[in-house]
């Protein structure tokens, strides 16, 4: 697959500010726009990641954000694909790049949260499973994380203790980190002693729901050549696919998962399928890999993508934790941004933040938290009703 | 009454879920209504079926803290439940469902064997909301609660 460059990254940081997301947005691209130091006039296309928890102006959010930047003329896309919001409006954006319809795009995600458990929109649909799930089951997000964490547990030996030391790996890495939400450093017996909140998981294992927003600047190879810019961060595959049936985890936010009765086996799951797509576009093995930002929405949800991502085979995700394999300095660090263990989760904004911890460690730009001669970076989501997504970047 | 028409049937003693198959590839969906995911089925006729009452415990879980609405909290105040997914017998099918009353997670493991139940989800003056709910089979047999 052909690559797109990225010239420039920028962040809200994440928080609980409880402010008009526009506002992050707008700084998100203001800072990407001055680290690729392209004007905003220079942009020829807006690709943004929507938001529904923000109102209409979060259903039209290129709009939204190109109003707040001032209005240029130029062309807008706005996207929803609930975690993988941002990925795919950086998909649009290469698209658009590739096929010659512009040169130089921006890429656009932020939120803003409510307090508590996500839930459903309002009125009462029986045809809608995220509505049936919460009236029926009372089935929360964290329902699902916990399933699929207890599950670990009865296969594979997992134990709390393993998916503490998650939590307590990714807080050490993002007390390194400016845009984090949490940095402080945890300990196994904060973990320990935090409210279970969906058994086996504790409060602090389970991502929380935040404010942030993030930003791209993103051009041809050539137009960045054109600027004097010769080796940059590169988007080397994206992959935005829908799950293959038959599915067989149960997925937020359904009530069942697919049936293997006619076709397939049980371990036919959709997150295998995620990043497959992303090393195939970018002609890259797990083994290239220099580090991976994944989707830990809780503790023990980072070690099932150690095995879909293909870091090691399924079941054996705790050696590679309890080796200390995938903490900073060891053989593949995983989430040195300190992943939404330490951010929380802006939906549309987290796609796009993970790739700007991509741009960052690839230029040797990340601080106290650089993965030492980064050159390959994977990063990872999975969200609601079979949206997920990969980007794997490049220098 | 029903707390939603037409996933489950009111049977009070061996009550099931109304699922859908497709008729000449044979995959099964639930609700009948979320029919499609299998590419295969595309211009197959899905039939209306009554899926298992039985499965194994996939996996299981609790809810601490008060879902929003659309949950309805029963009673006055905002009690812990436990939560099953259980694989289907027969249909190869996970599906979700709270516990019965009585039973902690203490009491369950992954693979053993679960039994679909008829219960109340929530009541106001006039109605008893009910809901399937999933009961370890060997405790119905007992019938020791």
């Amino acid at each position: 697959m052909d690559e797109i460059a990225i010239l420039g990254v920028g962040m809200h940081p994440w928080g609980k500010w409880g402010r008009n997301f526009v506002e992050y947005g707008e700084k998100a691209a203001r800072d990407a726009l001055a680290d690729a130091e392209v004007g905003w006039d220079e942009i020829q296309f807006v690709s943004g990641a929507n938001s529904v928890r923000c109102g209409y102006p979060g259903y039209v959010s290129a709009s939204t954000f190109s109003n707040a930047l001032g209005f240029t003329g130029c062309q807008l896309a706005s996207s929803y694909a609930a975690c993988a919001s941002g990925a795919t409006a950086l998909s649009i954006a290469r698209a658009q790049i590739l096929s010659g319809v512009c040169e130089v795009a921006l890429v656009v995600g932020a939120e803003s949260t409510p307090k508590g458990f996500f839930a459903p929109n309002a009125g009462e649909r029986h045809e809608d499973p995220d509505w049936l799930r919460f009236h029926l089951v009372g089935a929360t997000n964290p329902t699902y994380f916990a399933l699929y964490a207890r599950r670990r547990m009865a296969l594979y030996g997992d134990t709390s203790e393993d998916f503490a030391a998650v939590k307590v790996k990714n807080s050490r890495h993002g007390v390194f980190n400016s845009n984090a939400r949490y940095t402080k450093e945890y300990d196994v017996d904060d973990i320990a002693n935090s409210p279970m909140v969906a058994d086996p998981l504790r409060l602090l294992e389970i991502c929380a729901t935040s404010d942030g927003g993030a930003a791209l600047v993103v051009s041809s190879l050539e137009w960045a050549a054109g600027r004097g810019i010769d080796n940059p961060v590169r988007v080397s595959g994206i992959s935005t696919v829908s799950p293959t049936y038959p599915n067989s985890v149960i997925e937020l936010p359904y009530l069942a998962s697919d049936s293997w009765a006619a076709v397939g086996d049980e371990t036919m799951t959709f997150k295998d399928n995620i990043a497959a797509r992303a090393y195939e576009e970018a002609s890259v093995s797990p083994e290239d890999l220099d580090f991976a930002e994944v989707y830990d929405l809780s503790s023990a949800y980072e070690l099932d993508w150690y095995e879909h991502i293909g870091l090691c085979e399924r079941g054996d995700a705790t050696k590679l934790l309890r080796a200390g394999d995938t903490a900073l300095g060891g053989r593949i660090p995983v989430n040195p941004s300190g992943g939404l263990g330490a951010f929380g989760e802006a939906v549309p904004a987290q796609a796009i933040a993970q790739v700007c911890e991509m741009v960052w460690q690839l230029r040797g730009e990340a601080g106290h938290r650089q993965v030492d001669g980064a050159k390959v970076g994977l990063s990872i989501n999975h969200g609601m009703f079979g949206h997920g997504s990969s980007v794997i970047c490049t220098r | 009454m029903a707390a939603v028409e037409g996933l489950f049937t009111l049977d009070s003693d061996e009550p099931q879920l109304i699922g859908g198959r497709a008729r000449r590839r044979g995959s099964y969906f639930f609700p009948k209504a979320l029919a499609g995911s299998d590419p295969a089925c595309l211009g197959d006729e899905i039939d209306e079926v009554l899926l298992s009452r039985t499965g194994q415990l996939w996996s299981y879980t609790t809810g601490e803290y008060a879902p929003p609405a659309p949950y309805v909290i029963p009673g006055d105040e905002f009690e812990p439940y436990v939560v099953a997914a259980v694989r289907l017998a027969e249909e190869n099918l996970v599906v979700l469902g709270q516990v019965v009353e009585g039973v902690s997670v203490e009491d369950l493991s992954v693979g053993m064997e679960m039994e679909l139940v008829i219960d109340v989800l929530y009541s106001d003056d006039e109605h008893d909301y009910l809901v399937w709910k999933w009961s370890p089979t060997a405790m119905s047999e007992n019938g020791d609660e």
